[in-house]
């Protein structure tokens, strides 16, 4: 499993608003179904993108083929594909990086591969891989807490609140 | 920040201040259920989409902290509070087991665990097939094809023998099967049991780790890196489930999806909820555990230097004393101390074991261990008494047996006590 500080994934997830997810499904028992769910929930802007639901709507938001159709701005790609499908991803997001002023890669739970990491490293992004923003938002908010995750943090001031539960804001 | 020590985790792992009152003390959430905010994210928190409270009976904030800092102490990906340390096998072995399945366990288990997969389990057409925590190879010869889990303690109750782990743990990877360890005895402190390869870690929280006799508890962490995809041996978490609309626990969840699946199916099905008043108890004496359990051992080893050299005494097993069997591995898995609960033989037998247990005046006589106070029992008249003389000796239970619980009082007047009782005997 590639490491990452708490640091990196904690200024990501808090300047990121707007996150492009490749492979979102319409299926709610699917596991992108699940982190959409509940990022939209905490604030996030999500843009589905998925080829074969193209025109129709996921939690309410419209679906898009490709990274090509989504409108800007768009602060991190999260891949939601098989770790093979990755470069072909990485490289459309940097033909359209600068119109959608992406930041960060982000690749999902067991996603990991190197070239598609070093080609947005290359370019300057921020690349996460094998790791779930939803998983990483309830750990730095505390909520995963609730279902008794080791979150592998001590922290020492009160959790400000908003919304649907804790957020990352201060 | 996994980095910080066992000491700095024993006291605030898993507590945040309160988000709703900043409370630095973990409050008690003594409330049955949690609202929703509206109908759709009632609907997101049944089909487990979003993180959050339902109904205490399957998750409560106050018994979060503990589960967390269990999770924390055993270096665990999560963790699970339930009612005592039965419920939580049982939770365990519901999550692996299918009607039919086996278990390899150890037969040197605390009694009441022997009766639990022996007599409870096999209603539900579970079956067991035991081996001898003393040899590995055991074990591997007591595999079959319906083996799905195997199980041992770490420090083996009553007779304080030192299991092995790394050997076993190597027997259940090649069998593709998780290594259950009850490491009540032990505690982290003592031993960290997914470190020498075990899968899943169980405790009865009402011993060491509550450690002051006052609440009953049990504990099951999930070490997180058990493929639990390949074969369909464990269908509870590789196929679909019914009840969450076909949701596949292993693929939704990843590495917590044990612990997960023993919350939401385990728990929510089977019922033994932990009361958020014990899970409160329980964290607080997890603060001080690292110097409770030091004490416990310092304490238990000069009590079984003593006994050993005691002309009523026929012998103690303890693996602190140099002589033992288990000393070697004590050394290895538990270099700070071999625990508080050991054995020793009355000359005399069965008559002199029960009059040992009725001259004592500062040890108290009952059915528990991991209490600041000094316990002494006699198990053949009561813990093992279920069993038949020959599973009696096997587990280390035989009539001449006297188990003793070192509390943490002063030494010289826990020795001073077993002085004058063993005199009178």
């Amino acid at each position: 499993m590639p490491q990452y500080s708490d640091d990196f994934i904690r200024s990501i997830l808090r300047s990121t608003k707007t996150i492009a997810m490749v492979g979102a499904s319409g299926n709610e028992m699917r596991p992108s179904y699940f982190a959409m769910k509940y990022l939209l929930d905490k604030g996030f802007v999500i843009r589905p993108v998925n080829p074969g639901l193209a025109g129709k709507e996921i939690l309410g938001q419209t679906v898009y083929a490709s990274l090509r159709d989504v409108p800007a701005p768009i602060d991190m790609i999260d891949i939601f594909r098989s770790p093979d499908a990755a470069p072909a991803i990485v490289r459309e997001a940097l033909a359209e990086k600068d119109r959608l002023g992406v930041k960060t890669i982000w690749m999902q739970l067991g996603v990991i591969n190197e070239e598609a990491a070093a080609l947005a490293r290359k370019a300057g992004l921020n690349v996460v891989m094998d790791r779930c923003p939803k998983i990483e938002y309830g750990r730095m908010s505390g909520e995963i807490s609730w279902m008794g995750v080791n979150r592998k943090l001590i922290d020492n001031r009160k959790p400000l609140l908003f919304s649907k539960g804790g957020s990352l804001k201060r | 920040m996994s980095e910080y020590g066992f000491n700095t985790l024993s006291v605030h792992a898993g507590a945040q201040p309160d988000p709703a009152t900043g409370a630095r003390a973990t409050p008690i959430y003594q409330t049955t259920s949690f609202v929703f905010e509206d109908a759709d994210h009632a609907a997101a928190l049944f089909n487990l989409q979003v993180f959050g409270n339902i109904y205490s009976r399957i998750m409560n904030p106050t018994n979060a902290v503990l589960e967390e800092r269990i999770a924390a102490l055993e270096g665990g990906r999560a963790g699970l509070a339930v009612a005592s340390g039965h419920a939580a096998q049982l939770i365990v072995l519901h999550t692996l087991m299918q009607p039919g399945d086996e278990i390899v366990a150890a037969r040197q288990l605390y009694g009441g665990s022997i009766n639990q997969f022996s007599q409870g389990f096999a209603k539900f057409d579970w079956h067991v097939k035991w081996a001898d925590t003393r040899d590995p190879d055991s074990f591997r010869a007591a595999l079959t094809p319906k083996t799905k889990a195997i199980f041992i303690e770490s420090i083996a109750n009553p007779g304080g023998i030192v299991t092995d782990i790394e050997a076993v743990a190597g027997v259940a990877k090649q069998a593709g099967v998780p290594l259950v360890v009850d490491n009540t005895l032990a505690s982290p402190y003592l031993i960290r049991p997914l470190e020498w390869g075990a899968d899943i870690v169980v405790h009865s929280a009402t011993k060491f780790l509550g450690g002051h006799g006052n609440s009953i508890a049990g504990l099951i962490v999930d070490g997180g890196k058990f493929d639990w995809g390949r074969d369909g041996k464990y269908p509870t978490l590789s196929e679909p489930c019914p009840s969450y609309h076909g949701m596949r626990l292993w693929e939704t969840f990843g590495d917590m999806a044990f612990a997960i699946a023993c919350r939401v199916l385990g728990l929510r099905d089977l019922g033994p909820a932990l009361s958020p008043m014990n899970a409160f108890l329980v964290l607080t004496g997890i603060e001080t555990l690292p110097l409770r359990m030091q004490r416990h051992c310092d304490n238990a080893l000069a009590v079984a230097r003593w006994l050993k050299e005691n002309r009523r005494v026929a012998w103690v097993s303890y693996a602190g004393l140099e002589d033992d069997p288990s000393h070697g591995l004590q050394r290895t898995y538990s270099p700070k101390g071999a625990g508080a609960v050991f054995t020793f033989g009355v000359k005399g037998g069965y008559e002199a074991g029960v009059a040992l247990v009725n001259g004592v005046k500062l040890f108290s006589h009952l059915a528990n261990v991991g209490d600041t106070r000094s316990l002494i029992i006699h198990p053949a008249s009561t813990t093992h008494r279920q069993l038949n003389d020959e599973q009696k000796k096997s587990a280390g239970a035989g009539p001449d047996v006297v188990r003793l619980s070192v509390g943490i009082e002063n030494t010289e007047d826990i020795i001073a006590d077993l002085d004058q009782a063993l005199a009178a005997s």
